[in-house]
């Protein structure tokens, strides 16, 4: 993908990141990504109806990668179902791990397809593919 | 000065992550190097040649802390592995036996998590009551507001003599004044002051002490804890083993040394106290006022060149010494701190273990320069240079 295009799609979800603000619903899961390897400090929240996700909001300070992943990551997948998801978090992680990975399932998550080159950065990348994954399987375990 | 001496300067870089660790002269890696290469023995034991060098290289240390440090006695030096664990053993080997439940210990909101936890451990574990005093409006500590704190029922006082983000220098000597008078115990945190400013542990009255070896040109995995004699004497060991006791025998009596070496269980990390004496040479050498004026020096240059800049908000313009934590407008630390490597200049970004800070500052992170004796005005001319830059920010981190 083009440098420049690949950060104009990442600036624009850290400057005007979706569903930024949580809300007060318990129907609703919710993770806080605070981890020791950066200072990133998000937290994700996730609603799941009939097996689709219908809802994830999120909230927290961040640096641009965590927190546009986090925005783009919504996008991708609001609407699928709890399989889906989980096959798009598995390529995702695959991705930034520098595994092999299906390209088409990722979208617009494809713009972090560098990201895995710069281990300082891996964290930031997964920290909302992590925090949904522990959500997803918070719900399992319902 | 000295840049010489400290062979990573010879890279293309900016070392301002001073306060996390400093960077460490030849020398003290040469006597390191010295004693895995030329007399690696244990201490204690052993009447060979290579073993008694140890030995004296290695006991000589104590005269030296003591020396650096100002205090009476060498015994009154004990090794440790850093400041957290000499905090940790006043906590755990002394506080907890000394204090009951309501006692009060009072600190604040810009300590290092080292000075905190311990507390706040003691106050789940047995009541102690710990109660923070609050800052200035330029987050400093000062001593009218601690005063304004004391009551019967304080029965410590542990602050950092220089804080780790604000980089206020408290002045313990009139501190330790105020707990003499008031039979408060004093304990104090100079893991940020050694080798920046005078520490005086006699003249300020200081009951504990504790300080790291690498955030003073030292190696890591070691540092001293000072206690007065008598109170280490009332301070139980939190570690049993080889080397700190008299005596033990199947009908389970043993008996223990005196300290220091009551507090010194098992095989020490013999080639950081003898890295760690090093430093303190090499730094006393040049000496700790010279290096705190040049410190103090290069940060108000920084200051006055930040401030030249429309989007810097800095949080501790003020204070006496090399530290400064600020932030772009807008920019997360984080980024900032990934854009300035892209010019090889090291800064930390985050809260720098100074979690309970926000509150009072308002903001969560920041980007922290802290200076130290080889630091120079091209050093921030670098750093001036790559932040005037900074409408680029997302070029670089994206
Ligand atoms: C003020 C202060 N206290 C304590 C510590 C802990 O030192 P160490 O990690 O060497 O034990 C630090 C280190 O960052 C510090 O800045």
């Amino acid at each position: 993908m083009d440098s420049n295009l690949r950060r104009e799609i990442i600036l624009e979800h850290y400057e005007n990141p979706v569903n930024r603000g949580l809300v007060d619903d318990d129907s609703y899961i919710l993770k806080n990504t605070n981890n020791d390897s950066c200072i990133d400090n998000i937290d994700i929240m996730l609603k799941v109806d009939d097996g689709i996700i219908k809802d994830i909001r999120f909230d927290g300070e961040a640096c641009a990668i965590s927190t546009s992943a986090t925005s783009v990551m919504i996008n991708t997948l609001l609407g699928k179902s709890v399989d889906e998801a989980k096959k798009i978090l598995q390529n995702y992680q695959n991705m930034i791990d520098e595994k092999d990975y299906d390209k088409e399932l990722l979208g617009e998550l494809n713009v972090y397809d560098e990201i895995g080159r710069q281990p300082n950065r891996k964290m930031c990348a997964l920290l909302p593919s992590n925090a949904i994954k522990s959500i997803l399987e918070m719900l399992e375990e319902k | 000065m000295n840049r010489e001496d400290f062979p990573m300067l010879k890279e293309d870089i900016v070392y301002f992550d001073n306060g996390a660790t400093t960077l460490k002269p030849k020398s003290v890696v040469h006597a390191m190097d010295k004693y895995y290469l030329e007399h690696t023995s244990n201490i204690h034991r052993g009447e060979y040649d290579a073993s008694i060098i140890t030995n004296q290289l290695y006991d000589g240390v104590r005269d030296i802390v003591r020396d650096f440090i100002h205090a009476k006695n060498s015994d009154e030096i004990v090794y440790t592995s850093g400041t957290t664990e000499g905090i940790n053993m006043v906590v755990f080997g002394f506080m907890k036996k000394h204090l009951k439940k309501g006692d009060v210990v009072l600190t604040d909101r810009a300590e290092h998590a080292s000075n905190v936890l311990p507390w706040l451990v003691l106050a789940r574990k047995m009541g102690i009551v710990v109660k923070y005093v609050p800052l200035d409006d330029d987050y400093s500590l000062s001593v009218a507001k601690l005063e304004k704190e004391i009551d019967d029922k304080v029965k410590v006082i542990s602050i950092a003599k220089v804080s780790n983000v604000v980089g206020d220098v408290r002045d313990t000597k009139r501190i330790g004044e105020i707990c003499k008078s008031k039979n408060i115990y004093f304990v104090v945190d100079a893991a940020q002051a050694v080798s920046h400013v005078e520490v005086d542990v006699v003249d300020d009255n200081i009951d504990f002490l504790a300080f790291s070896a690498h955030k003073m040109a030292g190696p890591t995995g070691v540092g001293a804890l000072y206690g007065k004699y008598e109170l280490l004497c009332g301070m139980d060991p939190l570690k049993y083993g080889g080397g700190m006791n008299q005596e033990f025998s199947s009908d389970g009596d043993f008996e223990i040394k005196t300290p220091p070496l009551k507090f010194e269980a098992g095989t020490p990390a013999i080639a950081e106290v003898i890295g760690m004496g090093e430093a303190i040479k090499y730094v006393s050498k040049i000496g700790v006022d010279k290096i705190h004026e040049h410190e103090v020096s290069l940060k108000k240059y920084l200051v006055s060149e930040l401030r030249k800049i429309p989007n810097i908000i800095m949080y501790n313009e003020k204070s006496d010494s090399g530290i400064l934590a600020f932030n772009l407008e807008g920019v997360f630390a984080q980024d900032t701190a990934i854009f300035l490597n892209h010019f090889h200049i090291y800064v930390r970004a985050g809260n720098h273990c100074t979690k309970m800070l926000k509150e009072e500052m308002n903001i969560r992170n920041t980007c922290r320069i802290s200076m130290y004796l080889y630091n120079n005005k091209s050093d921030v001319d670098r750093l001036i240079d790559a932040l005037k830059q900074s409408e680029n920010i997302f070029k670089v981190v994206i």
